[in-house]
This record gives C-alpha cells, sequence and structure tokens, in this order.
C-alpha cells in the first residue's frame, strides 16, 4: 500500500499531467459535442429537407458506429487512408465530440419541440423574424429544458476518456495504470482511479447544476439549495435512453 | 386602382356596412375556406369590419371564430379565398399576371405590421421580465430606441394598471395581471387592427372584470380595429358596435348589439343566446 | 504513405469479424440479461421500508453510473484473473447497465398509480403478493422500449470487452489489422458492421416506443 502511494508520489508531475490531459479531453470534447449538438439539433428542425436529411444521416451514422471503433479509426485507420495523422488527444477530442454531438443534437431537438406552440404564435404576431423568434424566445427556454440532460451526457463523455489509455494518449488512466505496474497494487490503483473519476463527474455535475440554476434565474424561477448537489447520471433514462 | 374589390352584393359584409359608404372595409373576407383534411372550419367566409369598428364573433363553439382571428394573424393558412386588409391580401402576393400566390414570410410580415393580438393563454415569454415583454419586439422589429420604448411601455403598463410590476417575472404574476401585460404588449406595437381571442376565459371569475373595462377603455379612447371572440355577452353588448353570430364556418346573422341580443331573427341565435345568457 | 481502400483485405478480414460478431451478440444478450434482472432487483431494494436499505443501494447505483466502465472491467480483470474474461465481461456490462436499468424500473413502478397499492393494503395482501401480482406486472410493460435502447447502448460498448482480451469482433478487427497492417478494412467494416445491426433495432425500438405510447 505504502509502496503505491510512496511511487505516486514520485510519480506525481506525470500524474497530474495525465489527470491534465483527461481534463482537456473532457472539456474539448464537451465543446466540440455541444457545438454539434446545436447544429445538427437546430439543422434537424430545418424547413429544407436536404438539411434535415444531411442532419438525419450524420446523427444516425455517429450513433450507430460505436466510439470506441470512431476512435480507433481516427488513430489507426484515418493516417494510412488520408496520411493525415492526429496527436492522440486530438483524436479523443474528435471522437468523443462527434459521438457526443450526435447524441446531443437529440437533447437539442427535443427541447425545442418541448417550448410551446404558443410561444412561437406570441413571437409571430409581434412579428419577430424566425432568427429573432429562436434567438429570443425560443431558445432560452428550450436551453432551461437541455441542461440537465446535457449534464447527462457530459459526464457519459467523461467516462469514456478512460479510452485515451488504448491509444498511447498518456491520460489520467494510463498514468495510474503505469503505477500498477510498477507496484503490483492492483486494488488500490483500480479503487484511486474510481474515485478521481467519481469526483470528476461530481464536479462537472455541480457546474452544470450552477448553470442551470441561473438559466432557471431568468425565468423567475428559483431552485433551492439542495438541488445545487442532485446528480444526473440517471437524466432522462426513461425517455431517451439512448444518450446513455 | 387594381385592388378595386368586386361589388359586394348580399353578403354578410353588405349588413355591416349598410349605408354602402363605399369606402374599402379595413378588412374583408372574401370566400374564405378553412379546411382541416375533410373537416370544414370555414365555408366560403364573407364578411366584413370598417376602419375603428369594433366587432364581436360570438356563437356555439367550434364554429370557427377563433380560427378567422388565427387567419388574420397568419397563424394559419386559409384554403381557399382571399382575406383583403386595407386593400392588399394579406397572406397572398400578386404574380406578374394578376393572379394571386400565398405569400412567403417576407410578405406575411409586411401583414402583421398592421395586425396585433392577445391570446387567452397570455403568452407571456417566461424568459423577459415585464418590461422586457413589451419593449422587445418595439426595439428589435420596429426599430425602436431603446429609451423610449421604454418610456412608452412604462405608459401603457401605468394604464394597464402594473406601473410596479416593471420588473416582474411574468410567473410572479396572476393570471389577470399576465393578460394586462400582454395587452400592453400588443398596444406597445400600435397595431391598427387589434385580435382579441377569448382572453377572459382563463381568467379566475373575479379578475375578469378588471380586462375587460381595460378593453372598454381602449375601445373608447383609441381608434383600434377590434376583433372579439368571447363568451361575454356584457362586454359584446357594451364594447361593440357590431355583432357577428357564427355557426358552422358561416355568419348567420349580424347587426348591433341591441338588435342581436333584444330581437335576433335567426333561430339559432336565439337558440344559443338563451344557452349562454 | 497514402493507400486507398483494399476491398481484398476487407473480403479477408470480414470471416474473421463475423466469428468476433457471435462473441459479441452473447455479450450483449447475456449482458442485458443480467442487467434486466439485477436492475429489477436494485429496483424493488430501492422501494425497501428501511433507509439502511435504500439510502446504501442509491450511492452504490449512483457510483457505478458515475465511473468510466472502462475503469470497471479493466480492474474486475485484474482482481479476477482466474475467471474467464467473457465471464467478466458479460458481469461487469450487466452490473454497470443494471444501475441505469434500476432507474428504468424505478419509473416504471412510480407510474403505478397509488390507489394500486392501497387497494392492496385494503385487501390485505401480503408485499410479496402486492409486487408480483399487482406493482410489476404493470411497471414492466411500460420499461420495454427503455430497456431495449440500454440493450443497444450495451451492443455499442462491447467492443471495451477487447480491452480485458475478450475476442469479440473488434479484438479481432485489431488483430487483423496490426497482423496485416490494413487497420482502415478491418475497423471500417467493423463500424458497418455495428451500423448494420444497430440502426434497424432502434428503429424498431422508437416504433415500438410510439405503440406504447411514450
Amino acid at each position: 500500500m505504502s509502496d503505491f502511494f510512496s511511487t505516486l508520489l514520485d510519480e506525481l508531475p506525470q500524474v497530474g499531467a495525465g489527470l491534465w490531459v483527461t481534463v482537456q479531453a473532457t472539456v474539448l470534447g464537451s465543446l466540440l459535442a455541444l457545438l454539434l449538438s446545436f447544429a445538427l439539433g437546430l439543422a434537424a428542425g430545418s424547413r429544407l429537407l436536404l438539411v434535415r436529411g444531411v442532419s438525419r444521416t450524420v446523427v444516425e451514422f455517429f450513433r450507430g458506429t460505436s466510439l470506441y471503433i470512431q476512435l480507433f479509426w481516427l488513430y489507426y485507420a484515418m493516417p494510412q487512408l488520408t496520411g493525415y495523422e492526429l496527436t492522440p488527444l486530438l483524436c479523443g477530442v474528435v471522437a468523443f465530440g462527434l459521438n457526443y454531438g450526435a447524441y446531443g443534437s437529440e437533447i437539442v431537438r427535443g427541447a425545442i419541440n418541448s417550448v410551446p406552440r404558443a410561444q412561437y404564435e406570441a413571437a409571430v404576431a409581434l412579428n419577430m423574424t424566425p432568427l429573432h423568434r429562436m434567438r429570443k424566445v425560443i431558445m432560452p427556454q428550450a436551453w432551461v429544458q437541455m441542461i440537465p440532460s446535457f449534464t447527462n451526457l457530459l459526464i457519459q463523455l467523461l467516462k469514456c476518456t478512460p479510452l485515451l489509455w488504448l491509444i498511447s494518449a498518456a491520460d489520467f488512466m494510463t498514468t495510474i495504470e503505469h503505477i500498477r505496474s510498477l507496484t503490483g497494487e492492483t486494488l488500490t490503483a483500480y479503487l484511486l482511479l474510481l474515485a478521481v473519476y467519481f469526483v470528476l463527474a461530481y464536479t462537472l455535475t455541480l457546474l452544470m447544476n450552477l448553470l442551470e440554476r441561473s438559466a432557471k434565474r431568468r425565468l423567475g424561477l428559483h431552485t433551492g439549495g439542495r438541488s445545487l448537489f442532485r446528480t444526473r447520471t440517471a437524466e432522462a433514462v426513461t425517455t431517451a435512453g439512448g444518450t446513455r | 386602382m387594381a385592388t378595386e374589390p368586386a361589388p359586394l352584393e348580399k353578403t354578410a359584409a353588405a349588413a355591416v356596412d349598410p349605408l354602402h359608404t363605399g369606402v374599402e372595409p379595413l378588412v374583408r373576407f372574401d370566400k374564405v375556406v378553412k379546411r382541416y383534411g375533410d373537416h370544414v372550419v370555414l365555408d366560403e367566409l364573407d364578411f366584413s369590419v370598417r376602419r375603428g369598428e369594433h366587432v364581436t364573433l360570438i356563437g356555439p363553439s367550434g364554429s370557427g371564430k377563433t380560427t378567422i382571428l388565427r387567419l388574420l394573424m397568419t397563424l394559419e393558412k386559409v384554403s381557399d379565398g382571399v382575406i383583403w386588409v386595407d386593400g392588399s391580401p394579406l397572406s397572398h402576393v400578386r404574380g406578374p399576371d394578376g393572379s394571386l400566390k400565398p405569400a412567403g414570410e417576407k410578405e406575411l410580415r409586411r401583414s402583421r405590421k398592421k395586425i396585433g393580438m392577445v391570446f387567452q393563454q397570455f403568452n407571456l415569454f417566461p424568459n423577459m421580465k415585464v418590461l422586457q415583454n413589451i419593449t422587445e419586439a418595439p426595439v428589435n422589429v420596429l426599430g425602436m430606441d431603446k429609451d423610449e420604448a421604454e418610456s412608452r411601455a412604462r405608459e401603457l403598463l401605468d394604464l394597464v394598471g402594473l406601473s410596479g410590476k416593471v420588473d416582474a417575472h411574468p410567473s410572479q404574476l396572476s393570471g389577470g395581471q399576465q393578460q394586462r401585460v400582454a395587452i400592453a404588449r400588443a398596444l406597445a406595437m400600435r397595431p391598427e387592427i387589434l385580435l382579441l381571442d377569448e382572453v377572459t376565459s382563463a381568467l379566475d371569475p373575479e379578475l375578469v372584470a378588471g380586462v375587460l373595462d381595460l378593453l372598454s377603455d381602449i375601445a373608447r379612447t383609441t381608434d383600434i380595429t377590434m376583433l372579439c371572440v368571447t363568451h361575454e355577452m356584457n362586454f359584446a353588448r357594451d364594447v361593440s358596435e357590431t355583432v357577428l353570430m357564427f355557426d358552422a364556418g358561416r355568419v348567420v346573422e349580424s347587426g348591433s348589439p341591441e338588435k342581436i341580443f333584444t330581437d335576433p331573427e335567426h333561430e339559432r341565435t336565439r337558440e344559443f343566446l338563451n344557452a349562454v345568457l | 504513405m497514402n493507400r486507398t481502400f483494399d476491398w481484398d483485405a476487407a473480403g479477408d478480414a470480414l470471416p474473421l469479424l463475423l466469428e468476433g460478431f457471435r462473441v459479441t451478440l452473447l455479450a450483449t444478450v447475456l449482458g442485458t440479461l443480467v442487467a434486466a434482472v439485477l436492475g429489477l432487483a436494485v429496483a424493488v431494494a430501492g422501494r425497501a421500508p428501511s433507509r439502511f436499505v435504500t439510502v446504501p443501494v442509491k450511492a452504490v447505483t449512483e457510483f457505478v453510473r458515475a465511473t468510466p466502465l472502462l475503469v470497471q472491467l479493466v480492474g474486475a480483470a485484474a482482481l479476477f484473473t482466474s475467471v474467464e474474461p467473457l465471464t467478466i465481461g458479460i458481469v461487469v456490462l450487466g452490473i454497470h447497465y443494471a444501475a441505469y436499468t434500476s432507474e428504468v424500473y424505478r419509473a416504471g413502478i412510480d407510474g403505478v398509480p397509488k390507489g394500486q397499492w392501497e387497494a392492496c393494503r385494503a385487501l390485505s395482501m401480503s408485499p410479496r403478493r402486492t409486487w408480483q401480482a399487482v406493482i410489476l406486472p404493470q411497471a414492466v410493460r411500460n420499461v420495454l422500449p427503455a430497456l431495449g435502447n440500454y440493450a443497444i447502448s450495451m451492443f455499442k460498448e462491447t467492443p471495451f470487452l477487447a480491452v480485458i482480451t475478450v475476442h469479440e469482433m473488434v479484438f479481432e478487427a485489431r488483430a487483423y489489422g496490426a497482423d496485416h497492417f490494413a487497420y482502415t478494412e478491418a475497423f471500417t467494416l467493423a463500424g458497418l458492421v455495428f451500423l448494420v445491426a444497430s440502426y434497424p433495432t432502434s428503429l424498431l425500438m422508437r416504433k415500438l416506443e410510439k405503440r406504447l405510447g411514450h
């Protein structure tokens, strides 16, 4: 046991760097996923059949082919096929972003559809342009609905980042695996990994809950302090299921 | 003039404008049909409204009254026929050959300029405070100066008796208060025509009178043309010059409130009034 | 070193991948079975009258949901070296997804009207009989589409088993890619197999959801 932690202390700079890689992959992957969620989700509601069709195809493609394969394809196959090579971290960011962006587009689409039609009609009656309606009336209301589901989605993304270990990206998983192989302290190593990923997930949840609270405040809805600590991993399991 | 309407014959419009003043009515429905699938809601409907007139639409539910307002607000498309507003087709454009085609978003926005609407369920924007609910469209649609829009919004809130609620969220207001804000919001766009769609139906009984008084005031003090769907017969009697009785997508009878309420000609009108009064 | 897609290599790899796909399907079916049964048990335990049961149950499921499947898999494989990797894979997949399906069941149970519980008490039915004869039959019917969606999700996460040397499809794809330097063909094919298998199934689930009125 002490063997494990003394090695951990020796390797602390590497461990810190690994954790930083994991955080980077999560944050950058999440940003890309959010961007794609909105792009694909808004395109899914377009009046043009072509735009809707492209959105649908992209979403089904990235949902239907496993994330694992997308990551390996980017890492192993793309250099062979195109001659371009991405760094392992970038492979992760792109694969996570594409895969979870495809799932996230359903969140955006669903939330937009859940805004009552009466809100759209009131905006029409005030002669707003379609863009103005979306920006000032529909989206601010849909956004509040999206946050809990996005929290769950981003936690799923975070939980996939240990895959970086398999493409030698030197993430947190990689560094702890290394220490485990040096010390043979299997149980301690994996408990530490689980604990750290849990803390990361919970931190992400708290940040998103804060975001949700401020978004709700803007609607004049006040939430109790306890709701800030609510977990969101079970969000939308019954309806979407597929965002897992 | 190219848009000169065909002479009105024995249509309901003639009854609304019995003196044949020859002035183009502000709103004219010309054989308007609205169908949902096989279900016909409005059946070759003809009627017209003069500038400044206050018209109440009454009739059993499902008779198509609300649909008329929704067509005028361009929330629905006509299935057939043409609606004329101030001499121009509301939801059509004239092609180079003179024929009428359904209008696009751009033309529809031009048509909507003259028209405002107040809804049964208020439909305030929950993501905006009361003041912004009123100023949002004047600033970003009409391009009004922000300070000017705000001072006008405050005047309107004063008018509707809610000057203390400038910074409230809609969710913090009672139904009656929300409806007053919605009225102020519609007035802020300076509409020529105001559509009122059962504006008191969703209110608790004790809040109805306040909203109706406010609307009576507006009818008396402004020259806004009003089309009002309501079940409040007192309001119809006090505010409007003309009552249109609808049944099954057609105007069965029209006339002054005294005439309709005291001496209805049509059997359906009598039945309806007996049921509601 | 640009090279084009090699159809011969793809044809060569396909039988191997399909061999691996059988393991993939086996893991999905058995993993789903574990998740369906265990999830139900967890949901019922979460309804226990004592907080000494419900609080730990809630904490454990929350922890399982919030931590990576990959770490759980690799950890279990490293700790239980004597157990066959495929067995470990199925059990860990099953447990991980049970933490989700238990929520599905919970929602299903919550959806049973309160009057049903009260009626059971009025008839002095035993708790066991109440669950068996009244609550579960009503709860389970509505959860089928959600369970199906989780089965599809699990299917797409079976490649994780390759990490603990289960010879499922992606393991084979990676091996073939390494041996013949043909990653492009192997992974492209494997991806297509996933797409071809999962897309129609998710369409089916959506239909089922609509029919059950979700």
